[in-house]
Order: structure tokens, then sequence, then C-alpha cells
């Protein structure tokens, strides 16, 4: 569900775009300058007493201010640099137990004050059709505390011109390796959020993450065939040192069929790699549909993982909140409460984690104001606990909420989204090449590809970037037109081997969709390289006109 | 700020232009009002409006670009944006493929607004929540849905004498209605520019009857059906080939429409003779602004797909001049022409097939042939001898949009159908559709 974003971002790069996606323009000057502390906590003194005034009994305050930066390019063309920016105040309040929200850029005392009213106003209207009252989880509050992204290098910091030089030879490395064509991109995101309630808390963050997607695409215009490669390197929450890529950061794939990145990401070399296997997988052997025993490597699991397991643990979908547009879920409370449900096999292990280093939901408090945590979702393969918010921690007899309340703006009420859900490394040794070695009949996946699943999220189907044929132990040569399809349980049944922490490494999402009106949040999710037997996989290779 | 008129809109564009010491100089200025309310658990969960009027504007020096947008309107802050975007055209490396802003352009005005809707308030929302969730408590249903009106302005201008100014509405719902025991789902969809065209009890009602009819679906093994797919279960898969038209994709090869050999597919018959598609600002049902915001350029009335044939493509500015062709607006809406059976009536003309209310989750699995991915959702049918017999469980289906068009039996009559990932307003009819491939079941409701 993160395509519309997507879509939004890159249908400026077909002409000249003339307004960037996410708010106002900056100079480059004026990006380090943030409005003082103080300031913000007298603006959200305001709200709050503006709305207990008015008659809340809860209300909480997110200044915001969202500064971007994204740069396009094409082949060896900068197609659009945008620096945008967006500041405003959004107040949600509890009254007549419900909830009521109201948001602003009119950041002045008045302005705050009426929009604290105006919240409390649509929490009064809201509480006549209310059918259970709002009730929320205790947050002792913190006092005055800060928290920032660890970043050693701030992209903000970065001249325009050294960042568009860096994807500019990444594309001349992908067509100089075989690619017809090119793209590489930078999205750099900044959001310094200040969160206030009358709990008592005065919550001050500085969150920073990047995202540098790449692609080739190779054409063979003698047969009409074209055949794409995108980049193998995972969205990261840390500063543009990123790019400095360590060969202690470098890991060979099985059978060195090429290189995966962990805590840094050689751009250029990557885009180099996909040049000529954009043009290797135009002839790729197409492959024979049936069961295979699949490999699957964590740059492409990652996303499996966010499909199947991370949307369907989500409270709010599993209570029916997401049912008119994202769904609901296979694992309905009775399931959970048996303490019995075999979602997985049991070396299957799942953690909720907001303190993964690096990681795409990495903070240190949520939209709620609760500390970032880590607690189990699916524990030797039975399904232990949700991702909750404060007014959903009852519902499964929790004491306090597990911080997943998030905004992608301040313009947005904050509701429940997923944090990093990671599956643990195997706890015995074994290698990506020493995995390989006991398939008989199966296929190696890398890279993130098309992805479905359905409204319950039992029956999905995946593809992938770069697929391998196995044969008695050995990677035999690249596969084309692969896909695979089963049902989640089943599918997480036959998970039959996890390499250990050695390979254990994150990919992630920038825009994943939820919500009506729709939202966007970042995401990661952990893996080692994990093998599942016995999984349908069909041909997808169509003929048309 | 409040909504501008047209004198306000173009005074602050004319004082813009008016500032910029760059070689061109481009102003678009936004302001939209929208109200939303979202239940579920048949109980109201968020409702909120929202109010936001931006200026952009777009400077060049040379091939050199910046954009800048603010959001206050003083002498000082117009001032401020077109230094902010001078700067950052200073910044920018040259665009070798950098095209001049167009000159000046005939935008015939097209009807996008209407009083009726942007008399919306928040007892008019509310109504129409209390509607949905008032007539599904009576069958002993769930419900969730969400509604949303827009009342907006757009003006565009330019350095070299472009001004447009144009207000819109649109108005859209949709609900969900749930059995409690979740066996039996149903959903609809509906959007207008006139609020007159809305009923909320009409479209609920639809939804409810789709969630009584669902329940104890039988399953059928998957392979190759007659369909008949309602409009929204085809706006997506066809939306994603309508982002395909692109010339410059074509002739580069990377593309469903690139020729073998080389050059692109313009003119040849890719589709059954009955399907004809085109896009036009000024159809009553879907009007959109005469422009098109990224490049200013008037839209016109354009057929995409004419008796099966490929009748155009899109051309941008810099393909446009560097293949000698004439450039073009992107489109913003798509109308395919139907037929005059309503959906019942073309059930009843059918001997065995299914009927889908809703396609979900639609991905893209192969560009080369615009293989799609996705489920049915929220209704599917067994339809037998002119009737509907059972429910039956959610499919996958891997199906192209140029199969589906190439394998249509027969077209219901056309309605609108507001885009949800793709971006376009669109008019399409119900077809009934032979061999649709459905590849495995869903256990979802």
């Amino acid at each position: 569900m993160e395509r519309r974003k997507f879509l939004q971002i890159g249908a400026g790069t077909a002409g000249a775009m003339l307004i960037p996606v996410f708010g106002n323009a900056i100079a480059a000057d004026e990006l380090l300058n943030a409005m003082p502390r103080s300031a913000k906590k007298a603006l959200a003194d305001i709200a709050l007493n503006a709305a207990t005034q008015a008659g809340a009994s809860y209300c909480d305050v997110r200044i915001g201010r969202y500064l971007n930066q994204f740069i396009i390019t094409r082949d060896l063309n900068v197609e659009n640099i945008s620096n945008t920016e967006s500041s405003g105040v959004g107040v949600r309040v509890v009254a007549g137990g419900a909830y009521g929200f109201a948001s602003t850029n009119d950041m002045t005392p008045d302005g705050i004050a009426n929009a604290a009213r105006q919240a409390v106003a649509i929490a009064k209207a809201n509480a006549k059709l209310q059918s259970e009252q709002v009730r929320l989880a205790p947050v002792k509050g913190v006092g005055e505390v800060a928290w920032a992204t660890p970043v050693r290098k701030d992209w903000r910091g970065i001249p325009v011109k050294d960042k568009a030089d860096m994807l500019i030879a990444a594309n001349k490395a992908g067509l100089d390796a075989g690619a017809s064509f090119m793209t590489a991109s930078l999205f750099q995101i900044n959001q310094q959020k200040y969160f206030a309630s009358t709990d008592g808390s005065y919550i001050d963050q500085d969150i920073h993450r990047l995202w540098a997607p790449i692609n080739a695409t190779a054409v063979d215009k003698a047969s009409g065939k074209f055949r794409s490669r995108a980049g193998l390197s995972s969205p990261v929450s840390m500063g543009y040192e990123y790019f400095d890529a360590k060969a202690s950061d470098k890991v060979q794939a099985a059978g060195g069929v090429t290189t995966l990145y962990t805590g840094s990401y050689d751009i250029v070399e990557d885009a180099g790699l996909a040049g000529k296997q954009a043009r290797e997988k135009l002839g790729a052997k197409s492959v024979e549909p049936g069961k295979y025993d699949l490999v699957l490597s964590p740059e492409h699991l990652f996303l499996t993982i966010h499909e199947n397991v991370g949307h369907p643990t989500e409270l709010d979908r599993v209570l029916g909140y997401e049912a008119n547009y994202a769904g609901t879920s296979f694992a309905t409370l009775d399931k959970w409460e048996t303490r019995k449900f075999k979602y997985g096999s049991e070396r299957v292990n799942f953690v909720a984690d907001r303190t993964t280093p690096g990681s795409l939901g990495l903070i240190g408090y949520d939209d709620e104001g609760v500390r970032a945590k880590k607690w189990d979702i699916i524990r030797n393969g039975m399904l232990v606990n949700y991702q909750a918010t404060r007014d959903q921690a009852h519902i499964i007899g929790e004491k306090e909420s597990h911080g997943c309340s998030y905004a992608d703006s301040w313009s947005t009420i904050q509701f429940q989204r997923m944090p990093n859900v990671s599956l643990e490394p195997g706890k015995a040794r074994l290698t990506p090449d020493e995995m390989v070695k006991d398939v008989k009949k199966g296929i190696y996946v890398l890279g993130r590809g098309s992805y479905s699943i359905d409204q319950q999220r039992y029956n999905f189907q995946f593809g992938g970037t770069l697929f391998y044929e196995i044969r008695n132990g050995k990677i035999t040569g690249p596969l084309e037109d692969v896909a695979y399809q089963a049902n989640t349980q089943e599918f997480w049944n036959a998970c039959s081997a996890i390499c250990d922490e050695r390979d254990w490494r994150m990919g992630g999402s920038f825009f994943d969709g939820k919500g009506q009106p729709s939202q966007v949040s970042a995401v990661s999710h952990g893996s080692s390289t994990s093998r599942f037997n016995g999984i349908n996989v069909i041909n997808t290779a169509r003929k048309i006109g | 700020m409040k909504q501008l008129n047209q004198e306000q809109a173009k005074r602050i564009a004319d004082r813009v232009i008016g500032f910029s010491k760059a070689d061109e100089c481009s102003v678009s200025i936004e302001g939209n009002r929208t109200g939303n309310i979202r239940f579920a658990r048949n109980s109201v969960s968020t409702a909120g409006l929202t109010e936001d009027t931006q200026l952009a504007v777009r400077v060049a020096f040379g091939k050199r670009v910046g954009t800048a947008v603010v959001n206050e309107f003083d002498d000082k802050s117009l001032e401020k944006a077109v230094r902010r975007a001078e700067e950052l055209a200073r910044l920018a490396p040259e665009n070798p493929e950098f095209m001049p802003a167009v000159g000046k352009q005939e935008y015939l005005t097209t009807k996008t607004f209407m009083g009726s809707t942007a008399g919306i308030d928040p007892d008019y929302r509310a109504e129409v929540a209390a509607a949905a969730i008032g007539q599904a408590r009576a069958k002993k249903l769930v419900t969730a849905g969400f509604f949303t009106d827009n009342t907006r302005f757009s003006c565009v201008a330019n350095s070299n004498g472009v001004f447009g100014f144009q207000e819109f509405t649109d108005l859209s719902f949709t609900c969900t209605a749930r059995t409690e025991d979740g066996r039996g789902s149903g959903w609809v969809t509906r959007s207008a520019v006139d609020a007159r065209r809305f009923n909320a009890s009409e479209a609920a009602e639809v939804a409810i009857d789709k969630a009584l009819r669902s329940v104890d679906a039988k399953a059928l093994e998957p392979g190759r059906y007659t369909v008949i797919l309602e409009p929204a279960a085809t706006s997506e898969i066809l939306g994603n080939m309508f982002a395909s038209f692109s010339a410059r994709a074509a002739d580069e090869g990377r593309s469903f429409l690139a020729k073998k050999g080389g050059g692109n597919r313009l003119g040849e018959k890719l589709f059954d003779e009955q399907v004809n598609i085109w896009a036009d600002p000024w159809n009553p049902d879907v009007p959109v602004a005469p422009w098109d915001d990224n490049t200013m350029l008037a839209r016109k009335r354009t057929d995409l797909i004419k008796d099966g044939r490929v009748a155009s493509l899109g051309y941008s500015p810099f393909w446009a001049k560097k293949t000698g062709n004439q450039a073009t607006a992107n489109h913003g809406n798509m109308i395919m022409a139907g037929g005059t059976k309503s959906l019942e009536e073309l059930i009843a003309g059918t001997k065995k097939g299914i009927v889908v209310t809703r396609t979900w989750y639609i991905r893209m699995v192969d560009p080369q042939s615009l293989l799609i991915t996705g489920l049915t959702r929220d209704g599917t049918f067994y339809v037998e001898n002119g009737k509907i017999k059972y429910p039956v469980k959610n499919f996958r289906f891997n199906e192209s949009p140029v199969t589906i068009l190439n394998n249509i039996d027969e077209l219901g009559k056309p309605q609108i159908i507001g885009g949800d990932e793709v971006p376009f307003q669109m008019v399409l009819p119900p077809m009934k559709v032979r061999d649709f491939n459905f590849t495995s079941l869903s256990d979802a409701v």
C-alpha cells in the first residue's frame, strides 16, 4: 500500500515537477535552524491549557517540522532537486469519552488555542455516536527529555552537488556495465517532533532517515524484451555515513552470485552489478512451475515478514478498525487466547523492536509519549502477542502500551502503526552457502519484487529481484519469471532452517500505507537467510498481442 | 488563509512573476478545504477538517531549475519564495533535458465546481456515517467506512503569459458491511462532483446487501472463468495500463507498447474492437482541470484506444521535441465506452460466470506483458443460468489488462468510479469477460 506516495514522487521525474511532494521548499542555510525547545514548550502549554479548559480529560500536542530533500537522476542527468518543509501543530484530545483531533499551521498562540478548542468540540460531537469510551493505558510523564537518531554525518550539511555526483556516478557504473537505462534517487528525511501531554511529558525528538533506490533496465530491441534489476540496499535510520562504504559491511551472497550490504552501502558498486545483472536477466532460463525449497535472502524476506507477520499482528486490524481499507486479520483474538496457535515452525521467533540501531522504526518515544521497547510477537512458532497503542492495551490484558502510535505529519492523527518486526537468527551455526548445500531442488531469491496479499493476510504472492536455480546443493544459474504463492500459516510452518546471527541484516520500507485518509510510515524488518520447503512457484511469463 | 478568487490569485501570481530575476518563472497556487469522517465497529473513530493554501514558484537560469513553496502571501513572503527558488536553481546542475516554460495556452473552463458539495458541513458528514451505521445495525451487521469532501481552487501562471484559474469540488464514500461472525462482507464505493448525485442510504444498502448474500461462500476450483467485473474491480487494473501509454517508454523499448525491432505500436490493433477509451476534461461525470499541472499544457479530448487500436501516446515536451511530435498534456480522467445494460442485465444474460465486486492489492508482476496480480474481495458470486446462485470464496488472479480487453463478451452501462491508487477519475462500464485467469483460492472474507 505504499505505492501511491511513491508514484507521486516518481511522477515528478517525468517532467518538470512544479510542486514538491511534502510541503514548503527551504533554503539550504535555513535547514539547520530549529525552533528553541522553550518556545515549543510554551506553545504546547497553550494547547494543553485550552483543551483542558474546554473540557478535555486528556490532551496531547505534536509540534512538527518536517524537512526533506529528494534528488532524482536518470542516466547522466539530474532531473529534479526538491527541498521541502512542513511545519504545524496537531492536537488530540479525549472529551466525553471520545477522541477529537484538529491541526493548524497557524502557530500563533491564538491559532493553537483555537485548534485545541476545535478538537474538543469534535470529540464532544463524536461522543454522541460512541459505543465504547476511549480507555488509555497509563503513561508516566517523563518531564522534559530529548532523543535523536545517532548520526555521524548530517545529510543537511552535505553539498547538493556531492550527492548528485554520487547518483550520477552510480548511473554511469550501471550504464557501463550493460544497462540501457539507469535511475538513482536519494530520499532524505528529517522529522523534528515535539510531543507534550497532560500526563506531564515534553519530548523533543530529531529523527533522520535515508533511502537511495536505484534501478537498471536492459533492453534487447531485436526481441523486444526488457528486464530490470533494482538496488539491493536498504533504507536506514542513520546519517550520511551510510554511503561511506566499508569492505567489512559487504556480504557475499551464497555462491558469490552478487554482493549484499549491511551497515554501509556502496551505491556505485551495486549499480554496476545491477547493470550487469539486468543484462544477464535477458537471457536467463524461464522457471518451470512446481514445488521448490526456497532460500530467501534478508533483503527479500523483509517484505514477506512485513506482509504476513507485521500486518496481521496489528491489533487495530484484528479488531476491525481497518476493515474498510487495509483489511482485517486471520490472527484473531480467539487464536491468541489459546496460546497454542501455531503460526510457524518451532524455530520461528518474531520480536517487535523499536530500539534496533539503524532501523527505520528506531525512535525514543512514540507519538503518545510511550518509550520505545522490545517484545515478543511469536515465540517458538506460537502467536503470543500483538502490536498495541494506549487505547488498545487493556484489550489484550497489558498494563501499558507497546508504543506503536505514529502519525506521518503534524496535520494527521496518530494511530496504530507497525514497529520493526524481525525474525530472530537461527540458534545453530549456519551460513547461506551451507544452507544451499542441503537443497536438492530449490530457488535462491534475492531483493524485493512484486508483492500482493489478501485483506486477511492468508493468500500471498511474491516475486523478487534476482532468482537462481539450486540443483543438488549447487547454484546452477539465473532464473526468470518466478513468483511464489502460499498461505501465511502454511508458509511459516514450512520454515526448515534459519542462518545464524552472522547473516542477520535488515530490509525496510519507506512508504507503508494504512488508514483513511491514508498515511505512510517507515519500518524495517531483519532476518537471516531462511529456507522454506515445498513452496508453490508459478511462471509469470505471458505473451500479449 | 481563505480560498482565493480569480482576481486575488492573479494579483498574487503577477506579483511573484514580477519579483523574479530569472530567465523564466512559473507559479502555481492551490488551496483546499477537506472534511472527513471515518467510522468502524459501528462507531465514529475520527473526524476532521483540514485547510491549506500554498504557492509554488519555479524559476530557471538557462537549464538550471529551482522550486520553492510557501503558504504565506504578504509581499515579503512572496519575494522570499522567489529568492529561495533562485538560490536552489543556482545550486542545481544543468539538466540537458530542460525544456522552457510553455507559451500562452487557451484553457476552456470545465464544470468542476458545485455549490451543493462546497456546502457540506460536519452535520452532513455525521449524517452520512449515521445512515450507514443505522442501516447496518438494523440488519445486525458491523460497518466501517470513510466519507470525505473537498473544495479547492487551482491557479497556474508563467512569465510567457499563461494564466488559468478554476474551482473544484468532489466527494467520495466507501463503506464495508460485515456480518458479526465475520463470514460475510460487502462493499460499495461512490464518488461525485455534485453532492446531489450522492445518496448515502442507497450506497450503504448495496454494501449491506452484498454482506448478507456473501455468507457461507463455497470454494470453486481456480481456473479460467467468464467473469462479470464491476467497474471498481477493473479501475486499478486498467489504471496501470493507462500509465504505460508513454511514447518515450515505448520508443526506448521499456513498455508493452514497444515494437519488436524498435519503435512503438501506435495504430496497432491490440484490443477487441468494442474497446474505445478516451480522456476528456469536459466530460460532465468526471470533469477535471483544463490544464496539466506539471507542464501547464492545455488538455484536449484525446482518444487512447479507438475501435481496439492504440490511438495516441503521451509525449513529454522533451520527447516531443526530440522525435518531432506535438507535446501532450497529462490526462486527468479516462472514459470507456459501454453498452446500455445494467449489471443485473449482464448477469441475467450469463449462463455460467463469476461476479466480482472489487479487486484488491493490485501489483504489476511483469511490465513486459502488463501481467498484474491481485485478489477479489467483499462480494464474489457464482452465476448460473442468469441468476446469482451462491457466494464463492475469493480468488487470486494473474491477468493482463491487454488480455482482459481482448476477451470482452459484453459491456454494460458505464459508471463513475474514483481513482484509488491511480491518478485518474474514471467512467467505466461493467464488463463481461471470458477466460479470466484465477490462479489460487483465498480464505479471506
